[in-house]
């Protein structure tokens, strides 16, 4: 092999995605094939050329069931990435290491949930029982001091954060204004037609101080798929190939599923620290070399570290680039131009995934000027993941 | 338009497994006996000589002494101690399919109906037993109570052949067809109104979720129970580590012991949580992560504290809470002075 990095030796070729909303009316299967059967037809690749499959963990569609919907008879390659929504990146660069390696030519990745109307994540209610698996021992620190939903745990990092760095409820708000705004012009999003003020978003009722409603995304059904194949064919496909230019996961020191409180300092995601690195290394890229972002906004507060730990603001002054409005339209670098989870939908990332693949195909109804290079990011909190994606 | 019935939720499909499934037998712990009969012909005012006078009972067409169909069900019960079934009982559990509910957020339950019927009297001598089949799982209901599912199993009764069963079956005597609702309360509080009507409610109390306890975390929870908020402490190199776990962070050594925290310590962060309103926490909810003096952290309720004056940095002290008739002690906070 000539190559080791797996930089520039896949793209993704194929986008497919339902219509995002509160109760979709059918099956989680149902929508996963209709945005993997999109996502092929729109890179014009037959199913049976399918040999691979990626997802996460939490998605309740197996990929044997897809296959065997699809005819695939020669599946050489799939996994599954943990930790919910940390895993929206991932299952793409799983995608390109196994196309990078020749185990599998063309391979699927989709996310496919009736998150809202079948069951909800933030119900504060999991049923963790009291046995010694880990993950129950583990739940057994907060669940029964009714510590329990992901907003609470966002929240205790979020009210440490405002102590450390000066960064206010205000901060957070002009997070979801701006993506509100994106959304407004999206027709695709929840929040199509629905901007919002600063005035509303802090007059807005509290889920877990210091978050307000308008901190938290909406819950949604919707399923997102994309097909990945090698850069070297997807010159000859029908799309413009949006070239993996980097992918990576990240786990460090201290290291929870939203709750590394026990860490020295609670005000950085380290883990996110551990793929932006990871990320500029592969690509060679650094944060001027990217023109548009998509930074996972299941909460407005988590925003604010990530942008520091890829380097777009010093520590603790994200802030400041908030209120000068880098992140909104027309900034310097525009965040979450389908309107985020916050304001789109929540696919668990990989509706932001979609969008950055438009960015680089210059097929946004938010389209940035000049895309070269996209940053997406993945569930926070969690051990995660991250992908630049980029034009050839 | 398009149709939108839902379809069911991933996990009712492991419910829907279930229906139809057959638990073993569970034994009455004596025989069909007059001094049981008697006293339970006392309790319930029940006059009929049949079933207490030998003499009159010889001159009918049984030729002795029978129970009482309604019964039945008594012969089989456990009896003083909740659970203590006798030898050779199942030990399944037929309300296993209520368990998983439970896990969904559908904590609350009221038996609906309790039917019995009888296929025969049963005779002072004979050796009674009983089989449970989970027999209907509902589609989803929205009743006054709330949202969720009637449960029903049929329990059969039968009496055991003498001598292994020779001469063949088991006679069946009788049957109960017990259903209960089982249920996400229709607003968020305790479900302490359930109606009461013929079936007896049952409706619990919901309790605090219980903590997964290990062996690398078993001391925590019993040091809490006896008043005492203890560190584990690695005994090579002396890190005390919270969350607890089997080895040292720093030196990676098994060996640990623990201390006895001062039970002093500052606020490090907090949150005051609000929605969703869960059963059975009081909102607005505050909710602590707390430095200890010693230097670790743990998340902590915070009591004695007005929602808007709650600081990062303030002197915070232990004091433990009891919940659910002592089933579960917590370690609170509780603001000191500096």
């Amino acid at each position: 092999m000539t190559n080791p990095s797996l930089s520039g030796r896949a793209a993704i070729v194929g986008l497919g995605a339902t219509e995002f909303s509160k109760n979709s009316g059918r099956t989680e299967l149902r929508l996963a094939m209709e945005a993997t059967l999109d996502a092929l037809k729109d890179a014009g690749i037959d199913p049976s050329e399918v040999e691979g499959f990626s997802s996460y963990s939490v998605d309740k569609v197996p990929e044997y069931e897809i296959a065997r919907l699809l005819g695939c008879k020669n599946v050489k390659f799939f996994s599954q990435i943990p930790h919910g929504g940390g895993a929206a990146c991932a299952p793409v660069m799983h995608a390109a290491m196994a196309v990078a390696t020749g185990v599998a030519k063309v391979v699927v990745v989709y996310r496919a949930m009736n998150e809202r109307s079948w069951y909800r994540f933030g119900t504060g209610s999991y049923g963790f029982a009291s046995t010694p698996i880990f993950e129950n021992v583990n739940y057994g620190w907060y669940m029964p001091h009714g510590f329990h939903t992901p907003a609470a745990w966002v929240a205790m990092f979020a009210q440490r954060y405002m102590h450390t760095y000066g960064a206010t409820s205000e901060d957070f708000g002009r997070i979801a204004v701006a993506v509100r705004d994106f959304a407004a012009t999206n027709p695709a999003a929840f929040f199509y037609g629905k901007p919002i003020t600063l005035e509303e978003h802090q007059a807005s009722r509290w889920i877990a101080e210091p978050l307000h409603l308008l901190d938290c995304c909406q819950e949604s059904d919707g399923a997102v798929a994309m097909v990945i194949t090698s850069a070297e064919r997807a010159r000859d496909l029908k799309q413009k190939p949006v070239v993996i230019k980097g992918g990576a996961q990240g786990i460090t020191e201290g290291q929870q599923i939203m709750t590394s409180y026990f860490r020295d300092d609670i005000t950085g995601l380290p883990e996110m620290g551990v793929v932006a690195k990871e990320l500029y290394a592969q690509s060679g890229l650094g944060p001027d070399a990217i023109q548009t972002a998509v930074i996972y906004d299941h909460f407005t507060p988590f925003v604010l570290p990530q942008l520091e730990e890829f380097g777009f603001a010093k520590r603790g002054e994200a802030k400041e680039f908030i209120r000068a409005g880098h992140h909104a339209r027309g900034g310097k670098l525009p965040i979450n131009t389908h309107g985020g989870q916050l304001g789109e939908a929540y696919i668990h990332g990989m509706n932001g995934v979609a969008e950055a693949v438009r960015q680089v195909r210059g097929t946004a109804v938010n389209q940035v000027a000049g895309v070269e290079n996209v940053l997406v990011t993945a569930g926070t909190g969690v051990p995660t993941s991250g992908l630049i994606l980029g034009t050839v | 338009m398009r149709e939108t019935k839902l379809a069911e939720q991933d996990w009712m499909t492991e419910v829907r497994a279930m229906v139809g499934r057959e638990y073993g037998r569970v034994y009455a712990w004596d025989e069909v006996n007059a001094p049981m009969i008697r006293q339970w012909c006392e309790i319930m005012g029940v006059e009929n000589p049949l079933y207490t006078d030998a003499t009159y009972a010889a001159t009918t067409e049984f030729g002795a002494i029978v129970a009482p169909p309604a019964m039945l069900q008594a012969w089989c019960l456990e009896g003083l101690h909740p659970n203590n079934y006798p030898p050779g009982s199942t030990t399944e559990n037929p309300y296993e399919v209520l368990r998983l509910m439970e896990g969904q957020g559908y904590q609350s339950v009221v038996a609906v109906n309790s039917d019995l019927t009888f296929e025969r009297y049963v005779k002072v001598g004979e050796k009674l037993y009983y089989t449970t089949r989970l027999d209907a799982v509902g589609e989803q209901k929205t009743t006054a109570l709330g949202t969720g599912y009637f449960v029903t199993l049929i329990m059969s009764f039968f009496s055991e052949k003498p001598n292994g069963g020779e001469g063949g079956q088991d006679d069946k005597v009788g049957e109960l067809l017990f259903r209960v609702f089982k249920f996400r309360p229709a607003n968020a509080q305790p479900a302490a109104e359930a109606p009461k009507g013929d079936a007896a409610p049952a409706v619990p109390k919901i309790k605090r979720p219980k903590p997964g306890i290990s062996d690398d975390t078993r001391f925590f929870w019993e040091g809490a129970a006896a008043g005492k908020l203890l560190i584990q402490r690695c005994k090579c190199c002396g890190t005390l580590r919270h969350p607890p776990g089997p080895v040292c962070t720093k030196c990676h050594s098994f060996e640990w012991d623990t201390v006895e925290s001062g039970g002093t310590g500052s606020i490090y962060s907090f949150v005051v949580m609000h929605y969703p309103e869960v059963p059975p926490f009081d909102y607005p909810n505050p909710v602590g992560l707390i430095e200890l003096d010693e230097g670790v952290r743990l998340i902590a309720g915070l009591v004695g504290v007005k929602r808007n004056e709650i600081t990062i940095g303030q002197r915070v002290q232990v004091e433990f809470q009891a919940f659910d008739d002592g089933e579960l002690t917590l370690p609170l906070f509780r603001p000191v002075a500096p």
